[in-house]
């Protein structure tokens, strides 16, 4: 599980081999590291370190894509949070998918992945179920638009078969976003899946077997030992699955263009449209920074609530 | 198989609930994947057809023509090339500056070792969406805006590889690299002929994540291509194509299908490795 690895302790500096301690061979392997390091670093600080700090100067500035730029202080944040027409709609959006997409996403998938762990062709199932997650998701959304379309597919099955006069899901503002989140489900529940198989794989058989004798079966023996054997596998998938999902863009710009009116218009694509539709760089960085933090500080939370669920074992 | 399971296939009432949850599986399984096959069978059909009520999955012919068509209408073959050139540059240079980078995170002793790899981990937090903004001013000033160089570096230098191949590589016995040493390798030495091929698993699945990063990403190109007709790659060539002839749907669906066969072939090649390796990285498919 790659949290147990980040959080193993790290082996304290590189054992030094026995009498190799001279100044010049030192001298030589720190050189080398420096060569080594230097696409990295040089790539990093030139397209990482510099645009950082550079965010966070636009974010202070009247900044067009072309013309003369001006110092405005925060009146760029002030603008999204009073003046910008779209920017609160956006962030309620935003929060409105993840509250629908992260509990359908994790409980989906692991629910499939015990069910697929107990068979005996995961290793197909396993495959099969991760198709959309690795299809671009540009292809999904198309693909999902169409199943959308007034007389598609979907809208037939929910007039025959539960006699629902369906309406036009992406282009009504009560069922436009929940559309999106299940596109969004579909697509993401294959990449959950093997994350929480490979959690399920490694479920220690001694515990579960004395479990068993001890009587736990079923539900119990889900709830009361492989879910908290697994609870490092569910922090995980919950915290990924939160910043992905905060982040979401693609699906909602193919599906709905953040329509109908503002009703699935997400944090990403405010960004988007301040900076390279509108023009102004400063309020999109703006925007960029204010969305950062809320995946900082919800994050912030998660980890801080981890220490009350989450048990870390070996 | 365990041999647990075996003993539980012998009693009569766990074959038939094996069987029952086998075949449940199988539809779930088939429901899940019939938007895939609802887009293959849409884009075998002649224009005019997609919508019947009742849906069929057949139209009146199976219509090859379709996939031929779609080049027609846009330069998809262009998309494709793009999309590819970009992908695989890419690779290349996620693979070679993250390797380097971290054999001297893992392997060579320096000061300020532990100090630079926390800078390194820092700059993962940040997310594209930070990034995009500046980087487009960059790309001006670098006179890169519309450019398969603004396609490829920004990206190529974030620190996730080298994390991710720096565990791998702590993770080899140090005799080996000793021996190297004894033997009057030098650190690049050892590096090329020691740590890369033993490191080719790891390698090979950075690699193939890395690729879909870049055949899948949309947001970057859709704001620094101006010019999608020569230097779009395949999502924002489809979602053109898609704006274009949204009532296409044969066309676009055939365009879709088309689009996802690249990242199936790596899935299907990628299949035996894909627990372990998504549980090692955790990334791919976001």
């Amino acid at each position: 599980m790659a949290i147990q690895e980040i959080r193993r302790p790290a082996r304290a500096g590189a054992p030094r081999p026995a009498g190799r301690d001279g100044g010049s061979p030192r001298k030589r392997e720190r050189w080398y590291a420096y060569g080594f390091l230097s696409p990295g670093i040089i790539g990093l600080t030139v397209f990482t370190l510099f645009p950082v700090a550079m965010a966070v100067v636009m974010s202070l500035y009247d900044w067009p894509v072309f013309g003369e730029r001006s110092f405005v202080g925060l009146d760029n944040f002030r603008y999204l949070l009073s003046g910008d027409p779209t920017f609160l709609v956006s962030v309620r959006n935003t929060f409105v998918f993840t509250a629908l997409f992260l509990p359908l996403n994790v409980l989906l998938s692991l629910g499939l992945a015990f069910w697929i762990s107990k068979s005996r062709w995961r290793g197909f199932f396993r495959v099969l179920f991760f198709v959309p997650a690795i299809t671009p998701m540009v292809v999904n959304a198309v693909i999902w638009k169409l199943l959308y379309q007034p007389g598609g597919v979907i809208d037939h099955y929910a007039a025959s078969w539960f006699g629902i006069d369906a309406p036009n899901f992406l282009a009504d503002p009560g069922t436009a976003m929940l559309a999106v989140v299940a596109m969004s489900v579909w697509q993401g529940i294959g990449y959950n899946i093997i994350v929480f198989s490979a959690a399920i794989d490694e479920l220690p058989q001694s515990v579960l077997e004395a479990a068993e004798i001890d009587g736990a079966v079923g539900i119990r023996k889900f709830l009361r030992v492989q879910l908290p054997l697994m609870s490092p596998a569910v922090f995980f998938v919950t915290t990924m699955t939160m910043i992905t999902s905060m982040q979401v863009f693609t699906q909602t710009y193919i599906l709905t263009k953040g329509g109908p009116g503002d009703s699935t218009v997400t944090m990403v694509q405010n960004v988007y449209e301040n900076g390279f539709v509108s023009r102004d760089l400063g309020i999109a960085a703006a925007g960029a920074w204010i969305l950062f933090a809320v995946i900082l500080l919800i994050t912030a939370v998660q980890f801080l609530a981890q220490r009350r669920w989450v048990h870390y074992e070996h | 198989m365990s041999t647990e399971s075996t003993a539980r296939l012998a009693r009569p009432g766990r074959t038939v609930r094996t069987v029952v949850s086998h075949v449940l599986l199988g539809l779930v399984a088939l429901l899940f994947l019939a938007p895939v096959l609802y887009a293959v069978a849409t884009a075998l059909k002649p224009p005019g057809e997609t919508f019947t009520s009742p849906p069929s999955l057949m139209g009146s012919e199976l219509r090859w023509r379709n996939f031929a068509d779609v080049f027609d209408y846009l330069p998809f073959q262009r998309f494709i090339l793009n999309g590819l050139l970009v992908a695989t540059v890419g690779t290349v240079v996620v693979l070679a500056a993250s390797s380097l980078g971290a054999y001297a995170f893992a392997r060579l002793r320096w000061r300020g070792r532990e100090g630079l790899f926390v800078v390194f981990l820092a700059t993962l937090m940040v997310p594209q969406e930070v990034l995009v903004v500046p980087m487009f001013i960059l790309m001006q000033e670098f006179g890169w805006v519309n450019s398969f160089q603004a396609l490829i570096f920004p990206w190529a230098f974030t620190a996730f590889g080298t994390f991710l191949l720096r565990q791998f590589f702590r993770g080899i016995p140090y005799e080996l690299q000793e021996a190297a040493t004894l033997d009057g390798c030098s650190p690049l030495r050892t590096f090329l002929s020691v740590m890369l091929p033993i490191a080719r698993p790891a390698l090979g699945v950075l690699a193939v994540f890395t690729f879909i990063n870049y055949w899948n990403s949309f947001l970057w190109p859709l704001i620094t291509v101006n010019d999608i007709n020569s230097l779009g790659t395949v999502p924002v060539g489809l979602s053109l194509f898609f704006g274009q002839n949204g009532d296409h749907w044969h066309l676009v669906m055939a365009a879709s299908v088309i689009s996802l066969v690249p990242t199936l072939l790596l899935l299907i090649a990628l299949q035996k490795h894909l627990v372990k390796g998504i549980a090692a990285t955790g990334i791919a498919g976001r």
